[in-house]
């Protein structure tokens, strides 16, 4: 087994950082583009005439698309048939988030919880936020990094029903979210939700949803009607973009699910803005680094 | 809907022509403050070193970059002005300012303060840093610099927007109007999506 320069990686993490929030994926591009063309209400439509012309300012001058640059979240997948050295990695995207934020150099976030200090790094303890996981029978590893904004995250929503209360109270406590929202979370934007699993894995599921490229459904044919329940359900509020009105309040929602205990049914909201930013690099153990979104 | 195109100072005769769903766009100074500013200037008593008359402000914390005296913009973004409420009124009626500038709206004490002197809340679109930053074609000068990135910056700008008028002085509100609709709609939402 050949040993691999984790210094790509470092590199890597920097990189998907800057990549992030200068380049956003072609399927969110996509969706606000429909949304401009769907858009009936002449003022809202002016504000996603707006939103399209940031996304191709940011193109040409290479810069920030929003000036939030964000937490950074990695979502490590490590294929099974190489030995990667997880707490190396781990090391690494700290470093590269860091590196991003000071030689780019943008606004750092990262700030301690009781006395307020912000290192302007956009790390700290506990953070980058770090998922792993895996991916049988290849060799490379896959890194997703979601820049993620405060006017969206701060809308966050988690709650424990019970199996009395059905997925009715499920779908109205997703809507009820949206709207209490209004105009914090940037609208229209990607509606994550996790349904199921414990506390703290329901969260991460919806952590999930939002990272999912806009125009996938969920595999599950139940769920993915859900989606599209509750996405319909949504435009239908009029919130419109940046709560000011109009025909389109969201450009998805996401829904991933977990197994969950008899006794509980747990729901979280995850919000995304409308520049639903995120990167993806697959990398080699020979070093080869492929980009995407 | 009326489009705007305006310049600085604005009168209050010209604010009150203003209506929620106007778009504006202007040209001219347009000062930037935050959380801190207002803290320094109303908690703890800091008379501001330049006139706000007549003048719009913008909700910002901004990147920038000083070489020698000179500032330059990086990344110039706004902020949710919910968080800034309780300064406004103050704002408004001892410093003269004609228009807030920002996302997601302020409440019913600004309201009110708009309609008594003549002053607007005009919504940018969230999130368009790269937009608002080019339209910014100097850094004119940063007051209370310690404070920085949440110090007083005087903005030179041009065809600045779009911005939706959001609060006007007649006691108009866009997003109360918003809500008010999304919730008229609701019953129907519910029963469509079959959760009444």
């Amino acid at each position: 087994m050949s040993k691999v320069d984790y210094g790509i990686i470092e590199e890597t993490a920097k990189e998907l950082y800057i990549r992030a929030l200068c380049d956003l994926p072609p399927d969110v591009r996509r969706a606000l583009k429909n949304a401009y063309a769907r858009e009936t209400k002449p003022n809202a439509k002016e504000v996603f005439k707006a939103m399209l012309k940031a996304v191709d300012i940011a193109d040409q001058k290479k810069t920030l698309v929003c000036q939030d640059t964000g937490l950074p979240i990695y979502m490590v997948k490590l294929g099974s048939l190489f030995h990667w050295d997880g707490a190396e990695i781990k090391d690494r995207l700290s470093v590269g988030a860091r590196r991003a934020t000071q030689e780019f150099p943008f606004r750092g976030s990262s700030t301690h919880p009781v006395t307020r200090v912000n290192p302007q790094t956009s790390v700290g303890k506990n953070l980058p936020v770090v998922y792993i996981d895996f991916i049988k029978n290849v060799e490379y590893m896959e890194i997703l990094m979601i820049p993620k904004g405060s006017g969206s995250e701060n809308m966050s929503t988690m709650k424990m029903f019970i199996p009395a209360d059905g997925v009715k109270a499920v779908k109205k406590f997703i809507l009820d979210t949206f709207i209490a929202s209004g105009a914090n979370p940037c609208p229209p934007g990607i509606i994550g939700v996790g349904l199921g699993g414990t506390a703290d894995l329901v969260m991460r599921l919806a952590k999930e949803a939002i990272a999912r490229p806009l125009g996938q459904r969920n595999e599950d044919p139940e769920i993915a009607k859900m989606e599209e329940e509750l996405e319909e359900a949504i435009n239908a509020t009029g919130i419109g973009p940046m709560g000011l009105g109009g025909d389109v309040s969201t450009l998805g929602v996401h829904i991933e699910m977990a197994y969950t205990h008899i006794t509980q049914n747990p729901v979280a909201v995850n919000t995304q803005c409308w520049p639903a930013r995120r990167a993806r690099a697959r990398i080699y153990p020979d070093g080869r680094i492929e980009y995407g979104y | 809907m009326a489009q705007h195109h305006l310049q600085t100072p604005f009168s209050e005769e010209l604010i009150r022509t203003l209506k929620v769903g106007d778009i504006v766009y202007f040209d001219g100074t347009l000062f930037g403050i935050r959380d801190l500013t207002q803290i320094y200037m109303f908690d703890q008593h800091h008379e501001p070193p330049v006139s706000l008359k007549g003048m719009p402000c913008i909700h910002t914390a901004p990147s920038l970059k000083k070489t020698g005296d000179k500032w330059a913009p990086i990344c110039v973004g706004t902020t949710t002005s919910g968080r800034m409420d309780r300064f406004t009124p103050a704002l408004i009626e001892t410093y003269g300012v004609r228009a807030v500038i920002g996302k997601g709206g302020l409440y019913e004490g600004s309201l009110q303060a708009m309609k008594k002197c003549g002053a607007v809340y005009l919504a940018i679109v969230g999130g368009a840093a790269s937009l608002e930053t080019q339209q910014i074609e100097e850094v004119e000068a940063v007051y209370w610099e310690h404070l920085h990135p949440e110090a007083l910056y005087q903005f030179r700008v041009k065809d600045f927007g779009p911005l939706t008028v959001a609060m006007d002085s007649h006691g108009g509100h866009l997003y109360q109007g918003v809500k008010a609709e999304a919730n008229r709609r609701l019953p129907e939402i519910y029963k469509r999506l079959g959760v009444e």
